[in-house]
Protein backbone atom coordinates (compact mmCIF):
# COMPACT_ATOMS: atom_id res chain seq x y z
CA UNK A 1 0.00 0.00 0.00
CA UNK A 2 1.25 3.60 -1.04
CA UNK A 3 2.18 5.52 2.28
CA UNK A 4 0.63 9.06 1.53
CA UNK A 5 2.08 11.56 2.79
CA UNK A 6 5.86 10.43 2.28
CA UNK A 7 6.15 11.03 -1.50
CA UNK A 8 6.83 14.34 -2.43
CA UNK A 9 8.41 15.85 -6.08
CA UNK A 10 11.47 17.03 -6.23
CA UNK A 11 12.77 19.45 -9.52
CA UNK A 12 16.09 18.98 -10.54
CA UNK A 13 17.27 21.46 -12.90
CA UNK A 14 16.91 23.03 -15.70
CA UNK A 15 19.88 25.17 -14.17
CA UNK A 16 22.08 22.73 -11.54
CA UNK A 17 25.75 22.83 -10.71
CA UNK A 18 26.46 19.07 -11.89
CA UNK A 19 24.81 19.75 -15.18
CA UNK A 20 26.77 21.57 -17.88
CA UNK A 21 23.06 21.71 -19.56
CA UNK A 22 19.72 22.28 -18.78
CA UNK A 23 17.52 19.32 -18.76
CA UNK A 24 15.17 19.20 -15.74
CA UNK A 25 14.03 15.78 -13.97
CA UNK A 26 10.92 16.18 -11.36
CA UNK A 27 12.12 13.34 -9.20
CA UNK A 28 8.73 11.46 -6.79
CA UNK A 29 10.97 10.39 -4.06
CA UNK A 30 9.98 8.59 -1.09
CA UNK A 31 12.39 9.96 1.60
CA UNK A 32 15.77 9.44 0.08
CA UNK A 33 14.49 6.28 -2.32
CA UNK A 34 13.60 7.91 -6.06
CA UNK A 35 10.86 6.07 -7.40
CA UNK A 36 10.47 8.23 -10.74
CA UNK A 37 11.88 10.51 -12.58
CA UNK A 38 9.67 12.25 -15.25
CA UNK A 39 12.13 14.63 -17.94
CA UNK A 40 10.80 17.63 -19.73
CA UNK A 41 13.20 18.91 -22.18
CA UNK A 42 12.95 21.76 -24.59
CA UNK A 43 15.08 24.10 -23.13
CA UNK A 44 17.29 24.25 -25.88
CA UNK A 45 14.90 23.51 -28.70
CA UNK A 46 16.10 25.63 -31.36
CA UNK A 47 14.33 23.99 -34.39
CA UNK A 48 17.39 24.18 -36.45
CA UNK A 49 15.59 20.86 -38.91
CA UNK A 50 13.36 23.77 -40.76
CA UNK A 51 16.01 25.65 -41.29
CA UNK A 52 16.57 23.65 -44.67
CA UNK A 53 13.38 25.91 -46.22
CA UNK A 54 15.74 28.76 -46.11
CA UNK A 55 19.33 27.04 -46.49
CA UNK A 56 20.54 24.89 -49.23
CA UNK A 57 22.03 22.00 -49.00
CA UNK A 58 25.26 22.84 -49.07
CA UNK A 59 24.61 25.71 -46.42
CA UNK A 60 22.52 22.96 -44.61
CA UNK A 61 26.51 21.17 -43.56
CA UNK A 62 27.36 24.43 -41.56
CA UNK A 63 23.91 24.18 -39.52
CA UNK A 64 24.12 20.03 -39.11
CA UNK A 65 27.40 21.01 -37.50
CA UNK A 66 26.20 23.22 -34.95
CA UNK A 67 24.01 20.89 -33.54
CA UNK A 68 26.43 20.06 -30.91
CA UNK A 69 29.48 21.70 -30.27
CA UNK A 70 31.10 17.88 -29.07
CA UNK A 71 30.57 15.77 -31.93
CA UNK A 72 29.70 18.74 -34.50
CA UNK A 73 31.96 16.64 -37.08
CA UNK A 74 30.70 13.73 -37.20
CA UNK A 75 27.02 15.67 -37.31
CA UNK A 76 28.66 17.50 -40.53
CA UNK A 77 29.82 14.29 -41.95
CA UNK A 78 26.60 12.16 -41.16
CA UNK A 79 24.35 14.78 -42.75
CA UNK A 80 26.87 14.93 -46.01
CA UNK A 81 27.46 11.32 -46.60
CA UNK A 82 23.39 11.36 -46.32
CA UNK A 83 23.54 13.95 -49.73
CA UNK A 84 26.32 12.20 -51.14
CA UNK A 85 24.24 8.89 -51.41
CA UNK A 86 21.21 10.63 -52.77
CA UNK A 87 23.88 11.97 -55.12
CA UNK A 88 25.06 8.61 -55.30
CA UNK A 89 29.02 9.64 -55.57
CA UNK A 90 32.03 7.89 -53.72
CA UNK A 91 33.73 9.98 -52.00
CA UNK A 92 37.96 9.39 -52.54
CA UNK A 93 39.72 7.58 -50.48
CA UNK A 94 41.84 10.11 -48.66
CA UNK A 95 38.60 11.95 -47.70
CA UNK A 96 37.61 8.63 -46.28
CA UNK A 97 40.54 8.68 -44.12
CA UNK A 98 40.96 12.09 -43.32
CA UNK A 99 36.81 12.06 -42.18
CA UNK A 100 38.00 8.84 -39.80
CA UNK A 101 40.69 10.22 -38.31
CA UNK A 102 38.80 13.73 -37.54
CA UNK A 103 36.39 11.31 -35.97
CA UNK A 104 38.34 9.31 -34.01
CA UNK A 105 39.78 13.00 -32.26
CA UNK A 106 36.23 14.20 -31.71
CA UNK A 107 35.41 11.07 -30.08
CA UNK A 108 39.01 10.92 -27.76
CA UNK A 109 38.09 14.57 -26.70
CA UNK A 110 34.65 14.09 -25.88
CA UNK A 111 35.36 10.68 -24.02
CA UNK A 112 38.13 12.80 -21.83
CA UNK A 113 35.85 15.51 -21.23
CA UNK A 114 32.84 13.18 -19.96
CA UNK A 115 35.86 11.30 -17.80
CA UNK A 116 36.09 14.87 -16.84
CA UNK A 117 32.76 15.41 -15.78
CA UNK A 118 32.23 12.39 -14.10
CA UNK A 119 35.28 12.94 -11.96
CA UNK A 120 33.63 15.95 -10.85
CA UNK A 121 30.30 14.45 -10.41
CA UNK A 122 31.63 12.52 -7.90
CA UNK A 123 34.07 14.97 -6.20
CA UNK A 124 37.42 14.45 -7.54
CA UNK A 125 38.32 18.08 -9.08
CA UNK A 126 42.28 17.14 -9.42
CA UNK A 127 40.77 14.37 -11.41
CA UNK A 128 38.42 16.73 -13.59
CA UNK A 129 41.39 19.28 -13.92
CA UNK A 130 43.80 16.80 -15.50
CA UNK A 131 41.05 14.74 -17.86
CA UNK A 132 40.87 18.85 -18.81
CA UNK A 133 44.64 19.11 -19.55
CA UNK A 134 45.18 15.94 -21.50
CA UNK A 135 42.26 17.34 -23.91
CA UNK A 136 43.45 20.41 -24.21
CA UNK A 137 46.34 18.09 -26.66
CA UNK A 138 43.58 16.65 -28.60
CA UNK A 139 42.23 19.73 -29.57
CA UNK A 140 45.41 21.68 -30.42
CA UNK A 141 45.67 18.91 -32.98
CA UNK A 142 42.40 19.51 -34.29
CA UNK A 143 42.85 23.23 -34.26
CA UNK A 144 46.68 22.27 -36.38
CA UNK A 145 44.56 20.23 -38.79
CA UNK A 146 41.16 22.54 -39.47
CA UNK A 147 41.76 25.65 -37.81
CA UNK A 148 38.61 25.50 -35.27
CA UNK A 149 38.92 24.37 -31.72
CA UNK A 150 35.88 22.86 -31.99
CA UNK A 151 33.81 23.56 -35.15
CA UNK A 152 35.61 22.73 -37.94
CA UNK A 153 33.52 23.06 -41.31
CA UNK A 154 35.80 20.84 -43.03
CA UNK A 155 32.88 18.86 -44.75
CA UNK A 156 31.31 19.39 -48.01
CA UNK A 157 29.41 17.63 -49.88
CA UNK A 158 31.45 15.25 -52.03
CA UNK A 159 34.41 15.15 -49.35
CA UNK A 160 36.65 17.25 -47.21
CA UNK A 161 38.05 20.86 -48.29
CA UNK A 162 41.28 20.93 -46.16
CA UNK A 163 44.43 18.04 -46.09
CA UNK A 164 46.20 16.66 -43.23
CA UNK A 165 49.99 16.64 -45.14
CA UNK A 166 53.12 14.74 -43.60
CA UNK A 167 54.16 17.22 -41.23
CA UNK A 168 50.69 17.03 -39.44
CA UNK A 169 50.60 13.58 -39.33
CA UNK A 170 53.60 13.75 -37.37
CA UNK A 171 52.03 16.01 -34.98
CA UNK A 172 49.45 14.50 -34.43
CA UNK A 173 51.65 11.38 -33.54
CA UNK A 174 53.54 13.08 -31.15
CA UNK A 175 50.24 14.20 -29.70
CA UNK A 176 48.69 10.58 -29.41
CA UNK A 177 52.01 9.39 -27.62
CA UNK A 178 51.93 11.94 -25.03
CA UNK A 179 47.67 11.91 -24.37
CA UNK A 180 48.55 7.84 -23.97
CA UNK A 181 51.73 8.49 -22.05
CA UNK A 182 49.82 10.94 -19.31
CA UNK A 183 46.09 9.08 -19.67
CA UNK A 184 47.53 5.44 -18.52
CA UNK A 185 49.09 7.50 -15.32
CA UNK A 186 44.95 8.89 -14.78
CA UNK A 187 43.40 5.60 -15.53
CA UNK A 188 44.88 3.93 -12.83
CA UNK A 189 43.50 6.50 -10.29
CA UNK A 190 40.00 5.87 -12.43
CA UNK A 191 40.07 1.82 -11.62
CA UNK A 192 42.61 1.92 -8.52
CA UNK A 193 41.30 3.94 -6.05
CA UNK A 194 39.11 2.46 -3.75
CA UNK A 195 37.17 5.95 -3.27
CA UNK A 196 36.45 5.92 -7.38
CA UNK A 197 35.12 3.03 -6.81
CA UNK A 198 32.93 2.98 -4.21
CA UNK A 199 31.08 5.79 -5.74
CA UNK A 200 30.90 3.98 -8.91
CA UNK A 201 30.40 -0.06 -8.57
CA UNK A 202 27.20 -1.17 -8.46
CA UNK A 203 25.11 2.02 -9.07
CA UNK A 204 22.84 2.56 -11.74
CA UNK A 205 23.49 -0.96 -12.94
CA UNK A 206 21.05 -2.03 -16.09
CA UNK A 207 21.19 -4.99 -17.50
CA UNK A 208 21.41 -6.53 -21.53
CA UNK A 209 17.67 -7.03 -21.83
CA UNK A 210 16.56 -3.44 -20.07
CA UNK A 211 18.86 -1.75 -22.61
CA UNK A 212 17.79 -3.71 -25.67
CA UNK A 213 14.35 -3.19 -24.62
CA UNK A 214 14.74 0.87 -24.16
CA UNK A 215 16.72 1.27 -27.13
CA UNK A 216 19.73 2.60 -25.30
CA UNK A 217 22.68 3.34 -27.88
CA UNK A 218 26.28 3.51 -27.78
CA UNK A 219 28.93 2.82 -25.00
CA UNK A 220 26.08 3.32 -22.41
CA UNK A 221 24.78 0.10 -24.31
CA UNK A 222 27.92 -1.43 -24.60
CA UNK A 223 29.03 -1.13 -20.90
CA UNK A 224 25.94 -3.39 -20.36
CA UNK A 225 27.43 -6.18 -22.81
CA UNK A 226 24.92 -4.95 -25.85
CA UNK A 227 27.68 -5.28 -28.67
CA UNK A 228 26.27 -2.18 -30.80
CA UNK A 229 28.62 0.01 -32.28
CA UNK A 230 27.63 1.44 -36.00
CA UNK A 231 31.21 1.66 -36.95
CA UNK A 232 30.95 -2.31 -37.63
CA UNK A 233 28.36 -1.47 -40.24
CA UNK A 234 31.76 -0.16 -42.48
CA UNK A 235 31.24 3.06 -43.36
CA UNK A 236 34.62 6.11 -44.18
CA UNK A 237 37.88 3.77 -43.69
CA UNK A 238 36.33 1.45 -40.87
CA UNK A 239 36.41 -1.37 -42.62
CA UNK A 240 39.97 -1.52 -43.49
CA UNK A 241 41.01 -0.90 -39.66
CA UNK A 242 41.54 -3.73 -37.24
CA UNK A 243 38.32 -2.60 -35.13
CA UNK A 244 36.51 -4.24 -32.47
CA UNK A 245 34.16 -2.85 -30.06
CA UNK A 246 34.98 -2.20 -26.40
CA UNK A 247 32.11 -3.86 -24.06
CA UNK A 248 31.74 -4.53 -20.35
CA UNK A 249 28.84 -7.24 -18.68
CA UNK A 250 28.49 -4.87 -14.82
CA UNK A 251 26.16 -2.29 -16.69
CA UNK A 252 27.01 -0.56 -13.80
CA UNK A 253 28.62 3.09 -14.07
CA UNK A 254 31.62 1.81 -13.24
CA UNK A 255 31.55 -0.24 -16.29
CA UNK A 256 30.31 2.84 -18.06
CA UNK A 257 33.91 4.41 -17.00
CA UNK A 258 35.52 1.63 -18.15
CA UNK A 259 34.26 1.32 -21.69
CA UNK A 260 35.08 5.14 -22.48
CA UNK A 261 38.29 5.00 -20.93
CA UNK A 262 39.72 2.00 -23.26
CA UNK A 263 37.62 3.60 -26.33
CA UNK A 264 40.21 6.73 -25.97
CA UNK A 265 43.36 4.43 -25.95
CA UNK A 266 41.61 2.56 -28.99
CA UNK A 267 40.64 5.82 -30.90
CA UNK A 268 44.32 6.56 -30.29
CA UNK A 269 45.37 3.50 -32.47
CA UNK A 270 42.70 3.30 -34.95
CA UNK A 271 44.33 7.65 -35.46
CA UNK A 272 47.89 5.84 -35.83
CA UNK A 273 46.38 2.44 -38.39
CA UNK A 274 44.88 5.43 -39.87
CA UNK A 275 47.63 7.75 -40.33
CA UNK A 276 49.84 4.68 -41.48
CA UNK A 277 47.59 3.46 -43.73
CA UNK A 278 46.35 6.64 -45.38
CA UNK A 279 46.59 6.70 -49.53
CA UNK A 280 47.20 9.27 -51.44
CA UNK A 281 44.72 11.29 -53.82
CA UNK A 282 42.09 13.65 -54.06
CA UNK A 283 40.33 15.55 -51.28
CA UNK A 284 36.86 15.63 -52.99
CA UNK A 285 34.89 14.64 -55.77
CA UNK A 286 32.65 17.49 -57.47
CA UNK A 287 28.97 16.97 -57.41
CA UNK A 288 26.61 18.75 -59.80
CA UNK A 289 22.58 19.68 -59.44
CA UNK A 290 20.38 19.55 -57.23
CA UNK A 291 20.11 16.03 -54.81
CA UNK A 292 17.12 13.92 -55.92
CA UNK A 293 15.88 11.16 -53.64
CA UNK A 294 16.16 9.72 -49.70
CA UNK A 295 18.63 8.63 -47.68
CA UNK A 296 18.94 7.30 -44.12
CA UNK A 297 22.56 7.65 -42.94
CA UNK A 298 24.13 5.83 -39.62
CA UNK A 299 27.61 6.68 -37.91
CA UNK A 300 28.85 5.94 -34.24
CA UNK A 301 28.99 9.20 -32.58
CA UNK A 302 31.30 9.68 -28.82
CA UNK A 303 27.56 8.87 -27.12
CA UNK A 304 25.95 6.12 -29.21
CA UNK A 305 24.37 5.76 -32.63
CA UNK A 306 23.35 8.93 -34.57
CA UNK A 307 20.70 8.77 -37.87
CA UNK A 308 20.12 11.38 -40.60
CA UNK A 309 17.08 11.40 -42.89
CA UNK A 310 17.46 13.38 -45.89
CA UNK A 311 14.77 13.79 -48.02
CA UNK A 312 15.45 15.62 -51.46
CA UNK A 313 12.90 16.73 -54.58
CA UNK A 314 15.89 17.89 -57.25
CA UNK A 315 15.13 21.26 -55.16
CA UNK A 316 18.46 23.07 -54.08
CA UNK A 317 16.50 22.90 -50.70
CA UNK A 318 16.05 20.06 -49.01
CA UNK A 319 12.51 18.52 -48.58
CA UNK A 320 13.00 17.18 -45.00
CA UNK A 321 16.18 16.46 -42.53
CA UNK A 322 15.75 14.73 -39.80
CA UNK A 323 18.84 13.84 -36.83
CA UNK A 324 18.50 11.40 -33.73
CA UNK A 325 20.58 11.99 -31.87
CA UNK A 326 22.04 8.94 -29.28
CA UNK A 327 20.93 10.89 -26.49
CA UNK A 328 17.66 10.94 -27.72
CA UNK A 329 17.66 7.41 -27.53
CA UNK A 330 19.29 6.79 -23.93
CA UNK A 331 16.44 8.65 -22.31
CA UNK A 332 13.73 5.95 -21.31
CA UNK A 333 16.92 4.05 -19.96
CA UNK A 334 17.97 6.66 -17.84
CA UNK A 335 14.60 7.40 -16.55
CA UNK A 336 14.30 3.43 -16.03
CA UNK A 337 18.11 3.47 -13.88
CA UNK A 338 17.18 6.17 -11.82
CA UNK A 339 14.04 4.54 -10.33
CA UNK A 340 15.30 3.07 -6.57
CA UNK A 341 18.12 4.89 -6.55
CA UNK A 342 19.61 7.60 -4.03
CA UNK A 343 18.83 11.15 -4.42
CA UNK A 344 22.71 12.30 -3.74
CA UNK A 345 23.21 9.74 -7.37
CA UNK A 346 20.80 11.00 -9.22
CA UNK A 347 23.66 14.01 -10.89
CA UNK A 348 26.44 10.78 -11.39
CA UNK A 349 23.58 8.89 -12.74
CA UNK A 350 22.47 11.44 -14.91
CA UNK A 351 26.07 12.52 -15.96
CA UNK A 352 26.99 8.67 -16.70
CA UNK A 353 24.88 7.99 -19.49
CA UNK A 354 27.01 11.47 -21.29
CA UNK A 355 23.79 13.20 -22.09
CA UNK A 356 24.51 16.10 -24.71
CA UNK A 357 21.03 17.94 -24.47
CA UNK A 358 21.89 20.76 -27.36
CA UNK A 359 21.80 17.24 -29.54
CA UNK A 360 18.99 15.98 -28.23
CA UNK A 361 16.90 19.36 -29.01
CA UNK A 362 18.22 20.17 -31.93
CA UNK B 1 42.67 45.76 -14.15
CA UNK B 2 45.94 46.40 -12.50
CA UNK B 3 44.76 46.60 -8.93
CA UNK B 4 41.93 44.16 -8.47
CA UNK B 5 40.12 44.60 -5.26
CA UNK B 6 36.97 42.36 -5.41
CA UNK B 7 36.67 38.32 -6.49
CA UNK B 8 33.69 38.61 -8.39
CA UNK B 9 31.98 34.81 -8.65
CA UNK B 10 30.65 33.39 -12.16
CA UNK B 11 27.17 31.78 -12.98
CA UNK B 12 27.60 30.13 -16.52
CA UNK B 13 24.35 29.57 -17.70
CA UNK B 14 23.69 27.41 -21.27
CA UNK B 15 20.52 29.47 -23.19
CA UNK B 16 20.30 27.24 -26.25
CA UNK B 17 23.57 27.28 -27.58
CA UNK B 18 24.87 23.96 -29.41
CA UNK B 19 27.41 22.95 -26.68
CA UNK B 20 30.51 24.38 -28.45
CA UNK B 21 30.83 27.95 -26.74
CA UNK B 22 29.44 25.99 -23.28
CA UNK B 23 32.49 23.35 -23.46
CA UNK B 24 34.78 26.71 -24.16
CA UNK B 25 33.47 28.29 -21.01
CA UNK B 26 34.18 25.30 -19.46
CA UNK B 27 37.62 25.43 -20.89
CA UNK B 28 38.56 28.53 -20.01
CA UNK B 29 37.98 27.37 -15.89
CA UNK B 30 40.51 24.66 -16.49
CA UNK B 31 44.35 24.55 -16.26
CA UNK B 32 45.03 25.44 -19.67
CA UNK B 33 43.52 28.84 -19.35
CA UNK B 34 42.69 28.91 -15.95
CA UNK B 35 40.70 31.94 -16.07
CA UNK B 36 40.57 32.06 -11.67
CA UNK B 37 44.04 33.75 -11.96
CA UNK B 38 41.70 36.97 -12.56
CA UNK B 39 40.11 36.41 -9.47
CA UNK B 40 37.31 35.19 -10.58
CA UNK B 41 34.90 31.56 -9.72
CA UNK B 42 32.98 29.70 -10.83
CA UNK B 43 29.52 29.18 -8.95
CA UNK B 44 26.34 27.12 -9.71
CA UNK B 45 24.08 29.35 -7.53
CA UNK B 46 22.61 32.63 -8.70
CA UNK B 47 22.24 34.24 -5.49
CA UNK B 48 25.87 33.90 -4.85
CA UNK B 49 26.72 35.00 -7.91
CA UNK B 50 28.05 38.54 -9.55
CA UNK B 51 28.83 37.79 -13.06
CA UNK B 52 26.19 35.30 -15.17
CA UNK B 53 28.00 34.07 -18.57
CA UNK B 54 25.34 33.03 -21.06
CA UNK B 55 26.03 31.49 -24.04
CA UNK B 56 23.12 30.63 -27.14
CA UNK B 57 20.20 32.29 -27.67
CA UNK B 58 16.68 32.54 -26.01
CA UNK B 59 13.84 30.35 -27.08
CA UNK B 60 10.37 30.15 -25.75
CA UNK B 61 10.68 27.70 -23.16
CA UNK B 62 14.07 29.33 -21.21
CA UNK B 63 13.28 32.93 -21.23
CA UNK B 64 11.12 32.76 -18.30
CA UNK B 65 14.38 31.03 -16.75
CA UNK B 66 17.29 33.40 -17.80
CA UNK B 67 15.11 36.04 -16.41
CA UNK B 68 14.64 34.63 -13.47
CA UNK B 69 18.34 34.12 -13.10
CA UNK B 70 19.21 37.44 -13.48
CA UNK B 71 16.68 38.51 -11.06
CA UNK B 72 17.81 36.27 -8.59
CA UNK B 73 21.63 37.90 -8.67
CA UNK B 74 22.51 40.16 -6.36
CA UNK B 75 22.95 43.77 -7.49
CA UNK B 76 25.60 45.10 -8.39
CA UNK B 77 26.03 42.36 -11.63
CA UNK B 78 27.34 42.22 -15.26
CA UNK B 79 26.47 39.91 -17.91
CA UNK B 80 28.65 38.75 -20.73
CA UNK B 81 26.74 36.96 -23.59
CA UNK B 82 29.73 34.63 -25.11
CA UNK B 83 28.75 33.34 -28.73
CA UNK B 84 27.69 35.12 -31.75
CA UNK B 85 24.58 33.03 -30.67
CA UNK B 86 24.07 34.71 -27.03
CA UNK B 87 24.87 38.18 -29.08
CA UNK B 88 22.44 38.03 -31.89
CA UNK B 89 20.88 34.62 -32.76
CA UNK B 90 23.77 33.54 -34.78
CA UNK B 91 23.53 30.53 -37.18
CA UNK B 92 19.91 29.55 -35.56
CA UNK B 93 18.86 33.32 -35.60
CA UNK B 94 15.91 32.50 -38.65
CA UNK B 95 14.80 29.39 -36.88
CA UNK B 96 11.12 29.45 -35.48
CA UNK B 97 12.33 28.60 -31.94
CA UNK B 98 15.06 31.22 -31.52
CA UNK B 99 14.05 35.05 -29.95
CA UNK B 100 17.05 36.24 -30.98
CA UNK B 101 20.15 36.71 -28.39
CA UNK B 102 20.55 37.36 -25.03
CA UNK B 103 19.63 41.09 -25.39
CA UNK B 104 16.08 40.45 -25.74
CA UNK B 105 15.46 39.37 -22.47
CA UNK B 106 18.11 41.23 -20.03
CA UNK B 107 20.66 43.61 -20.75
CA UNK B 108 23.76 42.54 -21.90
CA UNK B 109 27.25 44.31 -21.27
CA UNK B 110 29.65 42.94 -22.72
CA UNK B 111 29.69 40.96 -26.21
CA UNK B 112 32.06 37.89 -26.80
CA UNK B 113 31.71 37.00 -30.60
CA UNK B 114 33.48 33.59 -32.34
CA UNK B 115 31.29 30.51 -33.01
CA UNK B 116 32.79 28.89 -30.95
CA UNK B 117 34.23 31.99 -28.94
CA UNK B 118 37.64 31.30 -28.55
CA UNK B 119 39.09 31.14 -24.69
CA UNK B 120 41.19 33.77 -25.40
CA UNK B 121 38.09 35.91 -26.49
CA UNK B 122 36.03 34.25 -23.36
CA UNK B 123 38.70 35.27 -20.93
CA UNK B 124 39.13 39.14 -22.50
CA UNK B 125 35.19 39.23 -21.97
CA UNK B 126 35.58 38.11 -18.39
CA UNK B 127 38.56 40.37 -17.08
CA UNK B 128 36.57 43.24 -19.05
CA UNK B 129 33.55 42.10 -16.65
CA UNK B 130 35.79 41.73 -13.70
CA UNK B 131 36.50 45.59 -14.32
CA UNK B 132 33.28 47.11 -14.63
CA UNK B 133 32.00 44.78 -11.85
CA UNK B 134 34.82 46.95 -9.78
CA UNK B 135 33.69 49.84 -11.12
CA UNK B 136 29.66 49.11 -10.13
CA UNK B 137 30.71 48.05 -6.77
CA UNK B 138 32.38 51.35 -6.26
CA UNK B 139 29.60 53.55 -7.11
CA UNK B 140 27.23 51.04 -5.46
CA UNK B 141 29.39 51.69 -2.36
CA UNK B 142 29.73 55.58 -3.05
CA UNK B 143 25.76 55.15 -3.17
CA UNK B 144 25.64 53.07 0.55
CA UNK B 145 27.57 55.78 2.30
CA UNK B 146 25.88 58.54 0.95
CA UNK B 147 22.50 57.00 2.07
CA UNK B 148 23.87 56.02 5.54
CA UNK B 149 25.26 59.91 6.04
CA UNK B 150 21.87 61.50 5.23
CA UNK B 151 20.46 59.01 7.52
CA UNK B 152 22.86 60.05 9.76
CA UNK B 153 22.12 63.82 9.55
CA UNK B 154 18.74 63.17 9.83
CA UNK B 155 19.00 61.50 13.31
CA UNK B 156 21.10 63.91 14.54
CA UNK B 157 19.22 66.84 13.54
CA UNK B 158 15.79 64.39 14.51
S1 LIG C 1 28.06 30.58 -31.35
FE1 LIG C 1 28.46 28.74 -32.58
S2 LIG C 1 29.56 27.40 -31.19
FE2 LIG C 1 28.59 28.97 -29.94
S3 LIG C 1 26.65 28.10 -29.31
FE3 LIG C 1 26.27 29.25 -31.19
S4 LIG C 1 26.48 27.76 -32.84
FE4 LIG C 1 27.40 26.87 -31.03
Amino acid sequence: MQQLGKTSVIPFGPQHPVLPEPIHLDLVVEDERVVEALPSIGFIHRGLESLTDKRDFNQMCYVAERTCGICSFQHGMGYCEAVEHIFGVETPDRAKYLRTIWSELGRMHSHLLWLGLLADAFGYENLFYQCWRIREKVLDMQELTTGGRLIFSVNKVGGVIKDIDVEKQKAILKAMDEVEEELSVIRKTFFEDYSVESRLKGIGILTAEQINALGAVGPFARASGVKADMRLLGYDAYPELDFEPITSEDGDCYARCYVRMLEVFQSIKLIRQAIAQIPEGELSVPVKGNPNGEYFMRVEQPRGEAFYYVKANGKPNLQRMRIRTPTFANVPALCEMLKNTEIADVGLLVVSIDPCISCTER
Amino acid sequence: MANIKRSPWLLHYDGSSCNGCDIEVLACLTPVYDAERFGVMNTGDPMQADILLITGGINSQNEATVKQLYDQMPRPKVVVAVGVCACTGGVFKDCYNILGGADTVIPVDIYVPGCAARPQAIIDGIVQAVDLFQKRSDEHDALVKEKKRKAKEGAARG
